[in-house]
């Protein structure tokens, strides 16, 4: 475990797992209109409301203008570097009938089936 | 007086949830699954609990990210099944057990553990998939009455290893002093390796997963002396999930009778595994 120094003194921890997102505190200020957003669809009025207009949905919750085109593209991998956190960013992606496979298929480079059958062999494995 | 009968340590995948509720657990795909679940269950329901006290992490449905506590406690007699993006799990809502909910913040509290206490609560994949997991069909309603307790495993840093064995252990103590005479059981949820982001996604490591179901039996100080970079690396950044079960383990006696284990790769993006220990061992 490497340690850092920043600015305000305080020691940090950092991990850096290739291909791996730690969603910290740094993250979620970045996402966190983002991930309020997702968050909404908790309820059904909203998942209403983001369909009807989505584009109207994301200025009411003040995304940025890279975080709005994540969201319109269903840009998924934009949408964590711009700090989307998984369990937000999948509620859209219920809204589109989408699976966490085919989210991890998306991430990784390949098709939901792809994804499905490496799950199915196993997993991923680290080289 | 409070007794721990027995610990339920489990995965809490939603699509284990979605496979029971769409009546698909006898398909190809999820039949040796749900089979080697069977013999827990039937062990299970024939020593039943008054009381399941359910250690789990909420996925975005009762907190958000403007709030985030470590950990918490439901205090409700009552908590209703949350909507997670596609409505309501089709199962019943669940009741609380505030009086032993009260009692734990309060040692605990006292113990120095600040917990965060929820009046109110819904409840989400990774508290209801594993009652589904204790008991398939409840019916109207479920055979025992729950208090949650949540924990920060979303975002970094979550709590170390260390110090949920060792809230675990507070636990242990807390219940050993509640005066009415309630049957407990313990679950441990989450894990086992998964991840779901990055382009390490689907990531599974099966020689860690089944060191560790002997490991939380055996040797849980070593599983809580592990590093969250080690959880995110032997386990996957969602495997960091399995912290809960150290809290599981610090509830129980150090001796513990390992009932029946299961594993299994996937359960959708995730490697599934499953132990029942009775905490009832003689001597």
């Amino acid at each position: 475990m490497r340690w850092l120094t920043h600015n305000l003194g305080m020691p940090r921890e950092t991990i850096d797992v290739p291909g791996t997102y730690v969603f910290d505190g740094v993250a979620s200020r970045r996402g966190y209109r983002l991930n309020k957003l997702c968050d909404s669809f908790r309820q059904a009025g909203n998942r209403a409301a983001f369909s009807a207009d989505e584009s109207a949905y994301c200025d009411r919750f003040g995304l940025s203008p890279e975080q709005k085109r994540a969201v319109l593209e269903r840009d998924w991998t934009a949408m964590l570097d711009l700090g989307g956190n998984i369990f937000y960013v999948f509620k859209l992606a219920m809204l589109d009938r989408r699976s966490m496979q085919y989210l991890g298929g998306s991430f990784s480079g390949m098709t939901e089936e792809q994804f499905v059958h490496l799950m199915r062999s196993g997993g991923r494995r680290d080289d | 007086m409070a007794e721990v009968i027995w610990a339920l340590a489990t995965s809490h995948v939603p699509s284990i949830g979605a496979a029971m509720d769409n009546g698909k657990t006898q398909d190809e795909y999820w039949k040796p699954l749900f089979d080697g679940y069977q013999p827990a269950r039937e062990w299970m329901a024939r020593n039943r609990p008054d009381v399941a006290l359910i250690i789990y992490n909420d996925h975005a449905n009762a907190f958000g990210l403007d709030v985030v506590p470590t950990f918490a406690i439901g205090t409700a007699d009552h908590y209703k099944v949350a909507d997670e993006g596609f409505g309501p799990r089709p199962v019943p809502d669940v009741v609380g057990a505030p009086e032993l909910s009260l009692h734990l913040a309060h040692e605990l509290i006292d113990d120095g553990f600040d917990l965060t206490l929820c009046q109110e609560l819904d409840v989400d994949h990774g508290l209801t998939v594993p009652l589904s997991v204790y008991c398939p069909e409840p019916g109207d309603e479920w055979p025992c009455a729950v208090v949650p307790l949540l924990v920060n495993v979303i975002q970094y840093p979550q709590p170390s290893a260390a110090r949920c064995y060792a809230l675990g252990k507070a636990i242990r103590r807390a219940i050993a002093s509640y005066p009415a005479d309630t049957r407990i059981a313990v679950f441990g949820t989450g894990g086992m390796s998964h991840q779901l982001a990055g382009t390490r996604a689907g990531f599974i490591n099966s020689e860690f997963d089944r060191w560790f179901l002997q490991a939380i039996e055996t040797d849980p100080e070593q599983l809580a002396a592990m590093t969250r970079e080690q959880y995110i690396r032997q386990a996957g950044s969602e495997g960091i999930e399995l912290i809960m079960w150290l809290i599981m383990r610090g509830a129980l006696n150090d001796r513990i009778h390992r009932v029946h284990e299961t594993y299994h790769v996937p359960a959708s993006n995730t490697a599934a595994g499953l132990a029942v220990f009775d905490n009832r061992l003689a001597g």
